[in-house]
């Protein structure tokens, strides 16, 4: 009866499309790391674990982008969070008039193309006529003022500044909801047993509101592994391969047309993402049968 | 006294924070009105006289009109394939729940995860002989949102009381008659939240472009934007009227769906 009214060819369409142009070449990947694949010759040869001895062991730069990568990564966790978690309190408790304005404003960034956001920060961040260091300057901070994308340890900062700019509203509006959905009878509670303010925070907003940052995190965390536009336009890696990551990389070697060695980086990404995505989805899991 | 000075406090810091989120789209639009030399430095005055040529010169030399179009054209396709081939699997997954069906549930929601092999996907679109194609393109983007959409409508079908299903399978109702006819307009709430997400996502993405379409005449606004800022780098006057043109669809449908958006990302998040 259930089956015959609700058939499983029904969910054909959508299966079938993430089978072929998502899964497929997933699983495709694990056979091509292990060749020689590219541009050059319409042969593929088997070469065993060639592209992995590059990756890990040559000594040519792979294994910083992929510490590029988990900085970047766990820099715009803490960032964002932060900052998100401050605008968050202030928009449901410090004001009453104007905190859906606010709210407008702040997620706008995240709607933006990421790419227009990078054209538009690679100006701001100009080293000489950019809108950063002629502010600072003109408010007597000019010694603040660096070269922001060009030094190769200003490039990386800066690159996660623009991220949490664009990102932090995106994560402010999601505790927003969190925080709203606290019943107020605990704050009630707190104020009669004299907590307010950051007490009333510490003890009863940030305990209540783990489950969502930790949805929060994984959102930063899928997002900030597969980082690519936003690092392509503002530096497209540099200088040097100082803020590589390791989609600007496969999108490198891919342009090099060196597809084995693409395909080797994409699928230890695989690997781990799917790793993490499976404890995820058992730790969601429980969560909602609880 | 305390209270108030706190009060002033609490705004001046949100103000000083919206200002901050705001000053990109300001400078995108007090530059696209100034002229080549006051634009050089990208600044916060005002034009002296505005410059509503510039629109003209954008969108006859960045090839707007037809890069509009393709991005019209691939977004709205791509959400219509995506939400509705998502619905159906969302709405029987959730309905049939088989130690089977809950498998292919956990299945397809691990893609919001899993990263793209660009690589090995050039190879599949050469099978499928859709490389370089506006078809192609189309359902990779489609096939892209099925994850998170079957993740965002299988908990909203949960919501939607059996009685409605059951009273209508006893009518003798097909199961197409009874999906597109009784769920689907149930559904629409979810539906328009999907839809929204994915129009603003695809509109804004240029990543699969890059990769797989390499005819300019193909190509969507934001790979438009990037070729048209690689010629005029030197002239960001032109360079934020050809922005300005691209980032206002997508202003304007944020303001317009706002509370769908918003409600949209809330669902799928803290509900988990």
């Amino acid at each position: 009866m259930k089956s015959r009214a609700y058939p499983f060819y029904f969910a054909g369409g959508a299966l079938g499309l993430y089978l072929l142009f998502y899964v497929l070449p997933s699983v495709m990947g694990f056979y091509y790391a292990f060749t020689d694949w590219n541009s050059y010759s319409s042969e593929v040869n088997f070469v065993g674990l060639a592209n992995l001895k590059l990756i890990f062991a040559s000594g040519q730069g792979y294994l910083l982008f992929i510490k590029n990568t988990v900085v970047f990564t766990v820099a715009t966790i803490l960032t964002k969070t932060v900052i998100a978690l401050g605008l968050a309190v202030l928009l449901t408790s410090g004001l009453k008039r104007l905190a859906h304005f606010h709210r407008v404003i702040m997620y706008l960034p995240a709607v933006l193309p990421m790419l227009v956001v990078s054209l538009i920060f690679k100006s701001i961040l100009n080293p000489a006529t950019g809108l950063l260091n002629t502010f600072l300057r003109e408010v007597g901070l000019g010694f603040l003022a660096q070269k922001w994308l060009v030094d190769v340890h200003w490039a990386m900062p800066s690159v996660i500044g623009v991220d949490t700019w664009r990102g932090a509203g995106y994560i402010m509006v999601i505790l927003i909801a969190g925080i709203q959905a606290i019943p107020k009878d605990y704050y009630e509670a707190a104020a009669i047993d004299g907590a307010s303010g950051w007490n009333a925070f510490r003890h009863v907003t940030l305990p209540l509101l783990m489950p969502v940052l930790a949805v929060t995190t994984v959102l930063n965390l899928l997002y900030g592994l597969k980082v690519f536009d936003i690092v392509f336009v503002l530096t497209n890696g540099g200088p040097g391969r100082a803020t590589d990551t390791v989609y600007t990389v496969i999108f490198d070697e891919f342009s090099k047309g060196r597809y084995g060695v693409a395909t080797a980086l994409s699928s230890i990404l695989f690997l781990v993402m799917i790793g993490l995505g499976y404890f995820v989805i058992r730790f969601m899991h429980r969560e909602e049968t609880r | 006294m305390r209270r108030t000075l706190q009060g002033i406090f609490n705004h001046a810091v949100a103000m000083i924070a919206s200002l901050i989120m705001f000053i990109p789209v300001y400078l995108v639009i007090v530059n696209s009105l100034k002229t080549k030399a006051e634009a050089s430095s990208m600044g916060v005055e005002l034009p002296a006289v505005p410059q509503w040529q510039n629109f003209a010169i954008v969108i006859e030399r960045g090839k707007l009109v037809t890069a509009f179009g393709n991005s019209l054209l691939y977004a709205v396709a791509a959400t219509a394939i995506g939400v509705t081939l998502a619905a159906l699997a969302a709405y029987v997954l959730s309905r049939n729940r088989t130690p089977f069906n809950r498998f292919i549930y956990f299945f397809i929601i691990m893609g919001i995860a899993m990263p793209t092999n660009f690589v090995t996907l050039t190879r599949v679109m050469q099978w499928v002989h859709l490389i370089n194609t506006q078809f192609g393109i189309i359902v990779l983007y489609a096939a892209a949102q099925i994850p998170f959409n079957v993740f965002l409508i299988y908990a909203f079908v949960e919501t939607l009381p059996r009685e409605l299903d059951e009273a209508a399978i006893i009518d003798g109702c097909s199961p197409f008659r009874l999906f597109f006819y009784v769920v689907f307009p149930l559904l629409t709430p979810v539906l328009v939240t999907a839809g929204v997400l994915n129009l603003l996502g695809i509109w804004n993405e240029f990543l699969l472009p890059l990769y797989y379409l390499n005819r300019s005449t193909y190509w969507p606004m934001t790979l438009a934007v990037y070729n048209f800022f690689g010629q005029y780098q030197a002239d960001w006057s032109l360079v934020s009227a050809d922005v300005l043109l691209t980032i206002l669809p997508v202003i304007v449908i944020y303001l317009l769906a706002q509370r769908f958006l918003l409600s949209g990302m809330v669902a799928g998040a803290v509900k988990g």
